[in-house]
């Protein structure tokens, strides 16, 4: 086992160069992801070594990158398409929900989509509009998406991989505050004893209160965990991974222990994922309920400027705080 | 072009075959069978013309009224009538027929023929007089969709082996022309950097050598072509429209004497290639296949409810698989029910 110490970031532009390698079909598409190697270099290098007909620059026009995906996809190619930055998703809007989720449905399983859409997603680094959003809830909801978020280098690395050897489309959201973090990921161990893209995982038992959280806010329910077990408190956090399919009996079975729990994620609370988590939750595991499912999230409103950010994302305090409140019932 | 006598009889039989079942499928439509239908009524040697230029390895991608390429392509025209009769999505395999499923959203095939051209270059099948190319078929709205000159755009920069076959039918529904362009159509490719042409989309032989020359530079890695076939929409938008409300009959008539039908059998008489035991034995096998495509449009079943739970995701859901279970048991549940 050759467990390497690496960033979000590196362990993605790593996956990515395997699946690059694996098969000669898997081709990387977006805006300055080839001789840039992308704006947050997740594409480093692969250009150079895979050459400009797999790893592609292309028009500034996102619905463009998605659309020609799919006709590549026809022709026996697996597109991995960069949006560079969540805000700018939209216009590829139309082609993601009305034909990259609908064509196998649509030719009663004619047609295969194998297109992989990353995303960077989410907050917390200070920018402009539109380059903080997070939209997963806009593609969790349309039927013949499959949606997934990693939280770590080592979830990045395989998840990646997975994600292109699939043969739906996936919608694959990294959470772009976290590229710059380290952690380990053994680059030996084969795909195939990899841990399901598709399942959620339990990344610190606990006791007391099940917190739920997905790609950014998975640290930051760990480290509400560290700081709530100094007061005593044990919070078991669960890592969504899939937000569609979700999967959820890992959570139905720790909130049938804990019988509390809070969903955190940047989104607006209003419809997010927690919504349907909770509604869920609610009904499956209604008797071990000692209180509501809470939800920590970012507020109903557009993403704030910079300089008051920190005020509007999710952050120990509040998740703690939601904890606190689900004593009170 | 070089048609033999025998090659030109049958471009005539293609125009009155595909206008008849055309004509059959409206019919249905009125009399509750079909829930709508898009008739392709005097766009036929467009279609016709330019669905015959395609060699067998080329790839087109249609819109929701390409039915006589369709036809042209050797596709049972039975394949998109359940599309409009309501039982299914107009699925199809666009690989088995090279012809991609109907597109409803206006102009986003463009960029899928786009990507599969793309595609075609990747894979080194163009720069030789047996490579491939792509046909993607629009109407002159779709020419202001912001997807239609991405693909242009994708395909000029790219350098895309693909034919942009563009039928100005003069109406987008009820907006003419004039509310999608300033200019001639043809003359947009200009702008991206390619060639244009318009060609009487009436003239089936016209439409016919203008696609083949434009497919034969784009198998050969010249690039992309927008063809604009000059054409007009002699029914309505679909069944469901009223085109008195938005069009006066004089105009309807104007166009009525440039029928593509009427322009080939005059050729055809004129060149003496044709008598009317000829015209009569193509008007009684387009009776036959339309009286057959009905009888197959009636027999078509509905689907069973819990196959809206089929195919929506290729390597299946858990979550969905639960969810149809739990519809099965519920209609399971009514007395006397099939399930």
């Amino acid at each position: 086992m050759m467990a390497e110490t690496m960033t979000m970031g590196k362990a993605l532009n790593t996956g990515l160069r395997r699946s690059l390698e694996a098969d000669p079909k898997v081709i990387v598409m977006g805006e300055d992801v080839g001789k840039l190697g992308g704006v947050f270099r997740i594409t480093d290098g692969l250009q150079k070594d895979f050459g400009d007909e797999r790893v592609i620059d292309t028009p500034l026009a996102e619905s463009g990158i998605v659309g020609t995906a799919v006709g590549l996809a026809i022709r026996g190619y697996r597109p991995v398409c960069e949006i560079q930055f969540d805000g700018f998703v939209y216009p590829a809007y139309d082609q993601i929900v009305s034909q990259v989720a609908k064509m196998h449905f649509r030719s009663q399983g004619k047609v295969r989509l194998p297109i992989v859409i990353r995303i960077p997603f989410g907050g917390g680094i200070g920018a402009v509009e539109h380059h903080s959003e997070s939209p997963e809830a806009y593609f969790a909801h349309t039927a013949g998406l499959k949606v997934v978020s990693c939280s770590s280098p080592a979830d990045a690395y395989a998840m990646i991989q997975q994600a292109i050897a699939s043969d739906d489309p996936i919608v694959f959201m990294e959470p772009k505050r976290r590229y710059w973090e380290k952690g380990e990921v053994d680059t030996d161990a084969p795909l195939s004893d990899a841990y399901p893209l598709h399942a959620a995982r339990v990344v610190r038992p606990g006791t007391d209160v099940t917190v739920l959280a997905y790609g950014p806010m998975v640290r930051t329910a760990v480290d509400a965990a560290t700081a709530a077990a100094e007061d005593g408190r044990s919070l078991e956090v669960v890592d969504l991974r899939t937000l569609s399919p979700l999967d959820l009996g890992a959570v139905y079975e720790s909130v049938r222990r804990t019988g509390r729990c809070v969903v955190v994620h940047e989104a607006p609370g209003n419809l997010g994922m927690g919504a349907e988590v909770a509604a869920r939750i609610t009904e499956h595991c209604f008797y071990s309920l000692e209180a509501p499912v809470l939800r920590v999230t970012g507020f109903d409103t557009p993403y704030p400027a910079a300089r008051v950010e920190e005020d509007y994302l999710p952050d120990l305090d509040r998740v703690l705080d939601a904890v606190d409140r689900t004593f009170g019932w | 072009m070089d048609f033999t006598d025998d090659e030109y009889r049958e471009l005539y039989r293609d125009l009155v075959t595909v206008r008849r079942l055309d004509a059959e499928a409206t019919a249905l439509q009125r009399q509750g069978e079909l829930g709508i239908w898009a008739s392709l009524l005097g766009q036929e040697a467009a279609q016709v013309g330019s669905g015959r230029a395609l060699r067998a390895q080329d790839m087109a991608f249609p819109t929701y009224r390409e039915h006589g390429v369709l036809y042209c392509r050797g596709i049972d025209p039975i394949m998109p009538l359940g599309l409009f009769r309501g039982v299914d999505q107009g699925g199809w395999d666009p690989n088995e027929f090279k012809f991609n499923m109907y597109t409803i959203v206006i102009g986003a095939q463009t960029l899928h023929a786009t990507g599969y051209a793309m595609g075609i270059a990747m894979d080194g099948k163009t720069g030789s007089d047996d490579g491939e190319a792509v046909i993607a078929y629009f109407g002159d709205g779709a020419t202001s969709q912001g997807d239609v000159n991405e693909a242009f755009i994708w395909a000029t920069v790219f350098h895309s082996p693909i034919v942009f076959f563009c039928q100005n039918n003069q109406y987008a529904i009820s907006e003419p022309l004039e509310r999608q362009t300033r200019i001639p159509l043809y003359r947009r490719a200009a702008g991206f950097g390619f060639p244009g042409v318009r060609v009487d989309g009436n003239d089936v032989l016209a439409s016919y050598a203008v696609t083949r020359t434009a497919l034969d530079n784009a198998r050969l890695g010249q690039g992309p072509t927008l063809i604009e076939a000059y054409t007009y929409r002699m029914g309505a938008h679909t069944t469901s429209d009223d085109p008195t409300r938005y069009r006066i009959a004089s105009e309807v008539e104007a166009w009525q004497a440039k029928d593509p039908i009427a322009r080939m059998k005059a050729f055809l008489d004129r060149q003496q290639i044709a008598d009317e035991s000829f015209f009569a034995d193509v008007d009684g096998q387009a009776r036959r296949e339309a009286v057959h495509l009905r009888e197959r449009v009636l027999d078509m079943p509905d689907p069973d409810p819990l196959t809206l739970f089929d195919h929506v995701y290729a390597d299946g859901s858990p979550e969905l698989d639960e969810q149809r279970e739990q519809f099965g048991r519920y209609l399971a549940s009514f007395e006397g029910s099939a399930h």
